[in-house]
């Protein structure tokens, strides 16, 4: 078992990682694709703006990322903190 | 061949598939019945989760739902996706440090409570036969429409083959069948959007030809688009029309519902390890983005392939020759989805956004994906494949969420609440018994579907998002929150849900007691389930705050599921 005050250093990098993964993750499905939608009507892609490519594409694609940079870097996290299994 | 002929050969052979597959995947204890014995690849697992979560409505209906509502629709594109990245981040992995077998088991477990675990258990089976009766209905649905065979014989046979692979192989056998399902329905959906992309803008990647260009005028295929659906009086493709807060809430709804519906969760209880869990949800989506970055090219341009077929050319003036129309509109109105109705009689099909002179009388939307094949000239066997590829996505579907329910009745309740004491060979029985009687009732209630079929779905996706979506967040991230807090936190999130969907379509759904017309801000029903869950999250705090502190044990468990070490030890039992 790994002692407390490395397990708390792992958890507390753990919730910053997903804090700022949550707010990537916010900032392209609400964000681009609904909210600041108006502010970027400007940028045209094909034939639609670039926060219709957000709601309809490009929000599914930034998920994907921001699920494999998670687990890559958790794994990392893992080994440093020595609590891999 | 006749079509009819080939649509039987090809999902005959598809359904022989997966019994073959059930008879090599027969599971022999507990941990194999309800985990597949937590050896199952991650990938392979993201596969077997994409088809378990991809369900009848993915395959059939939201390109439909897409041509017809344009950009505001992007809502379900959105929310059935981003769902997976709450599911990866904050659920996943800890629920597999855990190491049991159910959703309850864990709420139970870590609330201390077996009201708590009922309470859950309630939820799960509410969310998950809500669910299961509109994948059974799909299953009849195209049996009935390709297969000439009845509705109700057709939906015996889908619960025939269910049953033989769930209660034989459990979650073994419904994972490695859900992988040849997965195959079968993303091949079926991809291949006829990749010769109607080449077709219309020359670009064989669907997601690339979304925004190519229109061969036939030059001009960008939304904007083509967008230009000839105004010109017919519809809005605009893709311009926002509705509420942005009520559009925000309804995409968080789904999102934080597809994050707590247990059919989800408990998939990534059969990976091996922590690290597993992770990868496995990031190979869930790519397998669900094929089909989800696919599915608004098809929508769209199915649209424009539907508005050129009435008006050759895109010329508004010169509509169709009512004599002239193609065969598969003639075959689809033989079915009663589209009707086409020559009011003016000059023998043209006149097709606009006003009701008085509209000729299309009735277009369902599910026609979109289920004639594509047939609008581009794709041969017969294209056309027998999307058939199979519809059934596969509904019975993968509705495997996955029989397992949940019969997992919560002989885990959750017959071992966790009844008999404690039940041996691993008869919990294996009762296990069985309960998938056999689960499939019984979802069939019986696919026959006589209740008239709320469609609404349900909105239901589930509360329920998971206002009720068991929180309480495992708040079990994992908070250790501050104890038995009260989470039992006060499920109801309030649930009967706040409940009350608000009622409201507005009745008391469970019975037509004529809806007391509400004007939804409060402009929120839909089905976007409530967001609101939900924030009043759960406020409620478990403040009981939770205002009783008993957690106990040292439970402080411990939340400490040991935070950290990937030692679950090894828990794949053993």
């Amino acid at each position: 078992m790994a002692d407390k005050s490395s397990s708390n250093a792992y958890w507390k990098a753990n919730v910053r990682l997903i804090q700022v993964c949550l707010v990537i993750w916010a900032l392209v499905s609400f964000g681009f694709g609904i909210i600041l939608r108006p502010m970027l009507m400007g940028i045209k892609v094909g034939g639609a703006d670039l926060g219709f490519w957000f709601a309809q594409q490009g929000s599914i694609f930034v998920f994907l990322v921001l699920i494999f940079v998670y687990a890559w870097r958790m794994n990392q996290l893992d080994r440093e903190h020595g609590v891999e299994e | 061949m006749e079509q009819y002929t080939l649509n039987i050969i090809v999902v005959g052979l598809s359904f022989a598939l997966y019994i073959g597959i059930a008879i090599w995947a027969r599971a022999g204890s507990t941990s194999e019945f309800y985990a597949a014995g937590r050896g199952v690849h991650p990938v392979v697992n993201g596969m077997a989760t994409a088809a378990d979560w991809m369900s009848a409505a993915s395959f059939i209906s939201m390109a439909g739902l897409l041509a017809f509502g344009g950009y505001q629709t992007s809502l379900f594109l959105m929310g059935w996706t981003g769902g997976y990245v709450l599911l990866a981040l904050l659920l996943a992995p800890y629920l597999r440090k855990f190491g049991k077998y159910t959703v309850p088991e864990f709420v139970g477990d870590r609330f201390y409570s077996k009201a708590a675990r009922i309470v859950a258990v309630v939820c799960l089976l509410a969310a998950s036969i809500t669910y299961v009766i509109g994948q059974m209905k799909g299953v009849g649905v195209a049996f009935s429409g390709f297969l000439n065979i009845s509705y109700s014989t057709g939906l015996w046979i889908g619960a025939g083959i269910v049953a033989v692979y769930a209660v034989l192989g459990g979650m073994k056998g419904i994972t490695y069948t859900q992988v040849a399902q997965y195959c079968v329905l993303i091949f079926a959906y991809t291949i006829p959007a990749i010769f109607i992309s080449l077709q219309l803008t020359g670009n064989f990647l669907p997601q690339i030809g979304l925004f190519g260009t229109h061969l036939e005028s030059g001009q960008p295929l939304l904007a083509k688009l967008d230009e000839v659906v105004t010109q017919l009086g519809f809005t605009q493709y893709t311009a926002h029309t509705t509420s942005t807060l009520n559009m925000v809430l309804y995409t968080a709804s789904l999102m934080i519902g597809t994050a707590g519906l247990p059919h989800v969760i408990v998939r990534f209880f059969t990976v091996p390890r922590v690290a597993d869990a992770r990868w496995s949800a990031g190979w869930a989506l790519v397998f669900i983005a094929i089909l989800y970055t696919t599915a608004p090219a098809v929508g769209a341009m199915a649209r424009l392939n539907f508005i050129t077929t009435v008006y050759p050319g895109g010329d508004i003036t010169q509509p169709l020759e009512m004599e002239a129309r193609p065969n598969w509109m003639k075959n689809w109105e033989a079915t009663g989805l589209l009707t086409i109705e020559d009011k003016n009689g000059d023998g043209k099909i006149d097709f606009t956004a006003d009701e008085a002179t509209n000729e299309v009388t009735k277009l369902d939307r599910d026609i979109m994906v289920l004639a594509n094949p047939e609008i581009a000239g794709l041969p017969g066997w294209v056309i027998a494949l999307v058939v199979a590829g519809g059934l596969a996505a509904a019975l993968s579907t509705a495997a996955g969420l029989l397992m949940a329910i019969s997992s919560a009745v002989s885990h959750d309740l017959i071992k966790g609440v009844f008999n404690p004491n039940i041996s691993e060979k008869s919990e294996l029985m009762a296990a069985r018994i309960s998938m056999l009687v689960a499939i019984v009732i979802a069939t019986l209630l696919g026959l006589n579907p209740p008239g709320f079929a469609a609404q349900v779905v909105a239901l589930a996706f509360g329920i998971a998002a206002a009720s068991l979506f929180p309480v495992i967040l708040l079990g994992i991230f908070s250790k501050r929150i104890n038995k009260q807090g989470a039992i006060a936190g499920m109801l309030a999130g649930l009967l706040s849900t409940l009350l608000y969907i009622f409201a507005y379509k009745g008391w469970f759904f019975i037509p004529g007691t809806a007391f509400a017309t004007t939804p409060i801000l402009g929120i839909a029903p089905e976007a409530f389930g967001a609101v939900g869950a924030i009043i759960n999250f406020i409620v478990a705090f403040v009981v939770s705050n205002a009783t008993e502190e957690t106990p040292e044990e439970i402080q411990e468990l939340v400490e040991s599921i935070r950290v990937p070490k030692g679950a090894g030890a828990a794949t053993g039992h």
